[in-house]
């Protein structure tokens, strides 16, 4: 009687000293990142003092009022423009990727046509291609076109970088749902296209969402085609932008760390909000035939 | 009645915006290099474009030391990165697969690195990695572990390591979290059978839980293979192929080839090098998923 008392209160101990140990060993992964996030509020000095300080002593804004300009010495880096410039190619490049990946999605999950393997296997195959080797072709094609650091540019380049990768959750996500729904309404009256917005759009529309948020990162995070394709105010992005601090003499770490949580939070925010939808995609729209 | 109307049609109607940009931005530009390749073009010069010089830029790379040398360091880089990190996945999938408590939370801290982009994921680890004020060395050193300042990023191995130490902690929640939603998909009775038949926790691990995983560990490989290629990034803001050529990846010498030396059609060459293989990579596991999954639809 006391052994097997004994022997589960064993177990119960086992489990818990497990969940502690996962515990710990995620946020040790997670201590490179919140590194940087914690130095962003540091000063200068901060940073810099050894032994090192984990927790912000006096946690401060001026690195953020810094870059932005806002500060008494300013940092010529002009990171407002990069991030609207940021900002509005990552989502003009997501919404006409989501458009032209909800089509293709919908003829790769509902209909059977020759060549479906191969065109599928084709966009992949596409999309393998590295972001350096792809820049060589498209920047010379670019400046002979003129759009050379334009915001057009890239965002042509970032459509087609998340075409595939839309399509392939996309179908996933409309495999998910019966064909029987669509059938239903359409022996009630409603033609096709109807019984798309009506019925399948609207169940999909949360996978569509984490489609959008993934090809969102890409743009928001792409830099090999970025640094290429970009010169200027006009159409840096963050990532290349994020290269300023380093080309100058002494490296800001400070405001390289402020410019990271620029970068990151959006993404956070995002991902946080779709990550379910995010796995359930990217698993079931491989696994499932 | 023509073509484009008939019910047979819809689907390629569907298909033709995607397919259309792909030929303007991917399959266009790729036939342009291919071409590229076999001139001694030269952004400096741009009437080179049209000087023709038939294989002599492959010949060029055949014979060149320092393009194989970061070749074989690319594909060295990869199977280490890949291996380790599908590894690490696996044993955190199984770790948070056993967690009653908290597994929700869990999962969701998991994709913290995820979400960072290649360039910060650089840019994080050459701050961390500094030898002077890097919380690295600053650690070692206040607890007594050394007394001097690694030069992580000076020395070529160390370097090395680095880099693929910032290219684990990027992507191996990738693996982690489609291995746990394996797990999660997993159904219970062959496990209770195994248990019944008398299979040690290894046995039933290795027969059932892991060949159940594959198709899974393919998916995240597919994915993985999609975007290998990031790692030029990291490199780049890490140590930019430094010291001396030590940790140059085969994307780092094209962009060094073709945009600093500005010679492009030899940065095209190589530049074709690296997307056949890529193709051939993303290929090879695509392949196996479509068979795990034709296997897996039989078994059940």
């Amino acid at each position: 009687m006391t052994a097997t008392v004994e022997s589960q209160r064993s177990k119960a101990l086992k489990r818990a000293g497990l969940t502690a140990l996962t515990f710990l060993l995620m946020v040790v992964m997670c201590v490179p990142g919140l590194w940087v996030v914690l130095s962003a509020f540091r000063p200068n000095a901060e940073i810099l003092a050894k032994p090192p300080v984990w927790i912000p002593q006096n946690p401060t804004f001026d690195n953020f009022r810094k870059i932005f300009g806002l500060g008494t010495d300013q940092v010529a880096i002009p990171v407002g423009s990069y991030f609207m410039n940021s900002l509005i190619i990552a989502l003009t490049s997501t919404a006409i990727a989501l458009m032209i990946g909800m089509a293709g999605g919908y003829a790769f999950a509902r209909y059977r046509f020759r060549g479906k393997g191969g065109i599928f296997l084709g966009l992949m195959l596409f999309r393998a291609v590295p972001g350096i080797a792809l820049s060589l072709p498209v920047f010379i094609i670019w400046s002979k076109m003129g759009i050379i650091d334009t915001k057009l540019g890239l965002i042509i380049v970032y459509v087609s970088l998340n075409v595939p990768f839309t399509i392939w959750l996309i179908d996933g996500f409309f495999r998910q749902i019966p064909l029987s729904l669509s059938e239903a309404a359409q022996v009630d009256g409603c033609t096709r296209w109807q019984a798309y917005w009506k019925i399948e759009f609207p169940l999909a529309r949360s996978g569509i969402a984490a489609a959008g948020v993934f090809a969102f990162l890409t743009s928001w995070n792409e830099f090999a085609l970025a640094s290429q394709l970009t010169r200027s105010t006009t159409s840096k992005t963050l990532p290349v932008g994020l290269l300023d601090f380093t080309a100058q003499f002494t490296i800001d770490w400070a405001g390289m760390c402020a410019m990271a949580v620029i970068i990151i939070v959006p993404a956070l925010i995002l991902t946080f909000l779709v990550q379910k939808h995010l796995i359930a995609g990217l698993t079931f729209g491989g696994v499932k035939g | 009645m023509p073509f484009w109307r008939r019910e047979s049609a819809i689907p390629y109607l569907l298909l033709l915006p995607a397919l259309a940009i792909m030929a303007l931005v991917v399959a266009f530009p790729l036939i342009f290099s291919l071409y590229t390749s076999f001139t001694g073009y030269r952004l400096v010069r741009p009437d080179s474009l049209y000087d023709w010089v038939g294989l002599r830029n492959y010949s060029r790379i055949l014979q060149d030391y320092d393009f194989w040398v970061a070749f074989g360091r690319t594909v060295l880089f990869l199977t280490v990165v890949l291996n380790v990190e599908f590894l690490l996945g696996l044993g955190i999938a199984l770790l948070i697969n056993r967690i009653t408590w908290g597994q929700r939370t869990l999962r969701t801290i998991m994709m913290f690195p995820m979400m960072f982009s290649p360039i910060l994921v650089g840019f994080q680890f050459k701050f961390m990695f500094n030898d002077n004020i890097g919380i690295v060395n600053n650690a070692l050193q206040s607890l007594g572990l050394s007394d001097g300042a690694i030069a992580w990023l000076v020395d070529g191995k160390l370097a090395f390591f680095s880099i693929a130490f910032a290219e684990v902690w990027m992507s191996t929640s990738v693996f982690a979290i489609l291995l746990l939603a394996g797990l999660f998909a997993m159904p219970r009775d062959p496990l209770e059978a195994a248990k019944v038949d008398g299979c040690n926790a290894w046995q039933t691990f290795r027969h059932i839980t892991l060949p159940f995983l594959m198709p899974f560990a393919y998916i995240a490989m597919a994915i993985r293979s999609l975007d290998v290629a990031r790692a030029y990034d990291i490199v780049t803001v890490m140590t930019d192929g430094g010291p001396a050529g030590r940790t140059e990846l085969l994307w780092t010498l094209i962009a060094r080839v073709g945009y600093d030396n500005s010679r492009m059609g030899l940065a095209n060459a190589m530049a074709y090098v690296s997307t056949i293989l890529s193709i051939l990579f993303t290929w090879y596991f695509y392949r196996k998923l479509v068979a795990a999954r034709r296997y897996m639809g039989g078994a059940q």
